[in-house]
């Protein structure tokens, strides 16, 4: 097939971007989206253009790097699907395709469509682990845990770190990425420990980092790759009520 | 020359208890004044960071991702071995060990695996207690299931996700050190050059991969934990980015390189289907429980599967190995494979490919049963190839997938230089000459957790602290050399992609150097692999500049690698005149086809010295001495 693709192209993050179009000859329905954007760069090399830049590692939808906004939606029009996961039997010939950048203040543009998420890591930073040094853990079977907690607490932590629920959210909000390893560490029994600390200073390094609030859009499930449920943020609230009601306490 | 291990005297079970207690200690005081640097932060490098920074060294922890969370350990799937016994089937940590022992072909130091083996149970109780979900039983214990080459039920999994939670929880423990001020995080930087002093590791030479600047970061002590080289072949289970090019540039100063030659090609991949292919996907190898592979017993032909009645398809594993049938192990799968193929009898449009039938299984169970246990593999396989695999059957063939050869490393898993440590994949340690299912996520947890904080701290206690800063002489050599060659990539200017040489050099080493080796091949490959070099860099198009993100350049700098490493891992193949796990010869093997391995002349690990580019490198032997196991013929009719 033959497709038009139109494509966010920006030198670096001082200077303006803007769309340019590009055509994509002979691609095959069983390509994956990234390979065709190999094959259209392949082209442009040829041809003495830079080719688009992107983030990708494992092409296989679990590291989390792929990020691109592909026709208004973050990852594009399949369901809890990544980028690189996205194949192209699912466009058919003679396609516009708009490819931009995720957009978020707390995620600057660092060239095409590649940002800059290290806000992400700062707020795993401030109190996204359980604080147990390496050593003296205690024997693993010595505290059970219900299979239907740890299925919980796994439901939750199969977060990639995309960062599509930021580039969805109106607001820019990261409380999906942030409510998502909150619920996961309070669900265990070692977790629960300091979930009133994590709570307070994830919750204060999302508001530092530049992310916005929650308005219950649900934009941020409706783009999840890995349908993280927004019930995640309603778990975290409660912990942060309780948080507070401690410190007052 | 004959290279020392360095291994415990003692009996095997006592090694390293013993060792621990004689090695030399840090201060506590003192750690703060010793720097360490860890490049990479999948298992391996982000446990050792976060270990090293709880003890009180000042750690700076580098990778080429966004993330360190991105490492490649985030695709791992099936799970992680133990010898908990938890079970109560007759696992113990002797078994494990002698599993390990034989699933490596008997390639692999006694010590090592013995100490990997003891190592594991304490691997899980960390995990549990960072907040790792494994799986578990109703009961509320934790649950286990079972993997390739044991009779035990030992492995530990968080569903189809092990590596990703178990990244994760070294990672957030990195994350507490970095917000403790411990560890120094730097993300979107790749290494380019070990830097030495009086040849001893002193730091290395970084590029900022978002701004281009190349510098130099110094301390008292080097850990490289930087993972495989799969993507040698181009078309690998491995992330796009992963690279030799930290191992190699180590080896070019002098650090040995362990059996390179020894790499696993996994069985059930989901095919290539054109020239454009990026990487290839890996299904799980418990497919093979209830899919039955096989091809048509006549050539070329193109009929669609359901119009090949049974007595017209050759199951050709249950034919050649009727006891194991479709569970033979990887090596052998794969093997056997290749040769229906290349005998004309794949299938699919390129005809590299065999099908995995799961008809025989849905009739028997039912399709809720096996979507139960497999529905996760049947939906991923109809995201990439969008194909039911509940209607007709999945196409697979083998693809790289792990390299079990990697730098040399003594049992302190320091390399040959003093002050480089080697952690993970990128070391040669545990997995001899073929690799178990489900321990590699133990050995890189068992290097960076508990083994890397003690045996640095016997090296560290012997020196000086802050001795070399990054402004020494041999540093500003080392970024020259980076930057020489950075300018260099860029101002060919040629015809060919880097694209184009990747894959051609994929080819040369699957064809050559891939599954079945043979002298011929290996020759042949020898006199092709240097042609390409040479054109490569007289014809490679390198767009772009040096001093902004250029992710043109950072490929170009790895498959330039590539180029150069490739012969390295012909000459091991060619040398090592048996076959053994991986490394198959084709002139070594019995008349029905099976393996031939020579215990008498190749008991030994091969590690070899880098003697100038395009020079054959040198060859040293570690004999490899069995006192606890017997060297036995593997079989699986
Ligand atoms: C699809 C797949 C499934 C697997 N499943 C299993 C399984 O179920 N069980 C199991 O035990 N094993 C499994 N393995 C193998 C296992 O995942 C790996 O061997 C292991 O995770 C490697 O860990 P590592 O820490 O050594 O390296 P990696 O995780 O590869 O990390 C390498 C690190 O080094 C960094 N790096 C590399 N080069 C440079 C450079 N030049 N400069 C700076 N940084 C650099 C990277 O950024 C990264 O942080 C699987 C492998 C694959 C491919
Ligand atoms: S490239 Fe890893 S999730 Fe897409």
């Amino acid at each position: 097939m033959n497709l038009t693709l139109y494509v966010w192209r920006q030198k670096n993050p001082g200077e303006k971007g803007r769309m340019n179009c590009y055509d994509a000859g002979n691609i095959t329905a069983d390509m994956s989206f990234l390979e065709m954007l190999d094959v259209v760069n392949e082209e442009l090399v040829k041809k003495r253009i830079e080719p688009i830049a992107f983030d990708h590692d494992c092409r296989e939808g679990i590291c989390g790097a792929c990020s691109q906004v592909i026709n208004g939606i973050a990852h594009g029009p399949e369901a809890a699907t990544t980028v690189c996961q996205l194949h192209m039997r699912r466009f058919t010939d003679g396609d516009a395709i708009y490819i931009e950048p995720w957009r978020s203040r707390a995620f600057p543009v660092i060239k095409d469509l590649i940002v800059d998420r290290s806000a992400l890591d700062r707020l795993i930073q401030a109190g996204g682990y359980v604080s147990v040094s390496t050593g003296g853990a205690p024997e693993a079977n010595a505290t059970l845990l219900p299979k239907e907690e740890a299925e919980e607490a796994m439901d939750a932590a199969e977060c990639i770190g995309c960062g599509a629920c930021v580039a969805a959210c109106p607001n820019s909000s990261a409380m999906l990425f942030v409510s998502a390893k909150i619920a996961h560490l309070a669900s265990l029994p070692q977790g629960r420990v300091e979930s009133a600390s994590r709570v307070r200073s994830m919750v204060e390094a999302m508001d530092r980092q530049g992310f916005g609030s929650c308005s219950n859009h649900y934009e941020c499930q409706a783009v999840c790759p890995k349908g993280v449920d927004v019930k995640n943020i309603a778990r975290m609230n409660r912990e942060y009520m309780k948080a507070l009601f401690k410190a007052m306490g | 020359m004959i290279l020392d291990g360095k291994i415990p005297a003692g009996p095997l079970p006592e090694k390293w208890d013993r060792h621990r207690r004689e090695m030399k200690l840090v201060n506590p005081a003192n750690k703060q004044k010793f720097s360490i640097i860890v490049v990479g932060t999948g298992l391996a490098g982000a446990s050792a960071a976060a270990s090293l920074a709880e003890l009180g060294y000042r750690v700076d922890a580098f990778c080429y991702q966004d993330s360190a969370r991105r490492a490649h350990s985030i695709a791992a799937q099936g799970g992680i071995n133990a010898a908990k016994n938890y079970p109560n089937d007759g696992d113990t940590v002797h078994r494990l060990f002698h599993d390990t022992i034989k699933g490596g072909d008997f390639r692999s130091r006694e010590a090592n695996v013995y100490r990997l083996a003891q190592i594991s149970n304490q691997i899980i109780d960390q995990c549990v207690a960072q907040g790792v979900p494994f799986a578990r039983e109703y009961s509320g214990l934790l649950a286990n299931r079972s993997f390739g080459g044991a009779q035990v039920s030992r492995t530990f999994f968080a569903r189809g996700q092990t590596g990703q939670q178990l990244l994760l929880g070294a990672y957030q423990a990195l994350s507490r050190q970095v917000h403790l001020g411990n560890v120094k995080l730097f993300q979107r930087t790749e290494m380019l050059e070990l830097a030495l002093v009086d040849g001893i590791a002193r730091g290395i030479v970084v590029r900022d991969l978002v701004t281009g600047e190349i510098r130099a970061h110094s301390a008292d002590a080097v850990i490289l934990a930087t993972g495989g080289y799969s993507n040698l072949f181009n078309l690998s289970t491995n992330a796009m980015g992963c690279n030799v090019t930290a191992a190699f540039r180590a080896f070019q100063k002098g650090a040995y390189f362990a059996n390179p030659c020894f790499t696993q090609i996994h069985p059930t991949c989901i095919p290539a289907t054109g020239e454009w292919q990026s990487k290839l996907t890996l299904m799980s190898e418990s497919l093979r429980n209830d899919g039955r592979v096989w091809v048509p017993l006549k050539r070329d032909d193109r009929r669609s599967p359901e119009l090949i009645p049974d007595n017209e398809r050759d199951y050709y594993l249950e034919r050649k190995y009727p006891s194991f049938g479709n569970l033979a192990p990887r090596d052998i799968s794969s093997r056997a494979a290749k040769e229906v193929c290349d005998a004309g009898r794949g299938v699919g449009a390129s005809g590299q490919a065999v099908y995995l039938d799961f008809s025989a299984s849905i009739e028997r169970f039912g399709e809720g049963l096996i979507r139960e246990r497999y529905g996760n593999l049947f939906e991923m396989y109809e995201k990439i190839t969008g194909e039911n695999a509940y209607r007709a059957p999945m196409r697979i063939y083998p693809a790289p997938h792990y390299t079990m050869g990697g730098l040399w490393v003594d049992y302190n898993l320091m390399s040959n230089i003093p002050g480089l440590f080697v952690l993970g994949e990128a070391n040669f340690s545990d997995h001899g000459a073929n690799r178990l299912g489900a321990s590699a996520l133990m050995q890189g947890l068992a290097d960076g957790y508990f083994i890397i904080p003690y045996t640095i701290a016997d090296y560290l206690a012997g020196i000086t602290p802050g001795l070399v800063e990054s402004s020494h002489e041999a540093f500003r050599k080392a970024v020259e050399d980076a930057g020489e060659r950075t300018r260099k990539l860029l101002s060919i200017r040629g015809k060919k992609t880097i694209h184009d040489f990747h894959r051609e050099l994929g080819e040369i080493m699957w064809n050559y150097c891939g599954m079945a080796r043979n002298e011929k091949g290996l020759k042949k490959a020898l006199e092709l692999i240097p042609d390409l070099r040479e054109e490569f860099w007289r014809d490679v198009s390198v767009p772009g500049g040096a001093e902004e993100l250029n992710q043109s350049l950072e490929k170009a700098g790895r498959v330039a690698d590539f180029l150069e490493f490739a012969e390295t891992v012909c000459h091991d193949a060619l040398h090592r005149n048996e076959s053994c796990g991986g490394h198959f010869r084709e002139e070594f093997q019995t008349g029905e086809g099976e393996a031939c391995r020579d215990d008498e002349n190749f008991s030994y690990v091969a590690a070899w010295e880098f003697r100038g580019n395009g020079a054959k490198p040198e060859l040293h032997k570690e004999p490899l001495l069995y006192d606890n196991v017997r060297q036995s013929v593997r079989s699986y009719k």
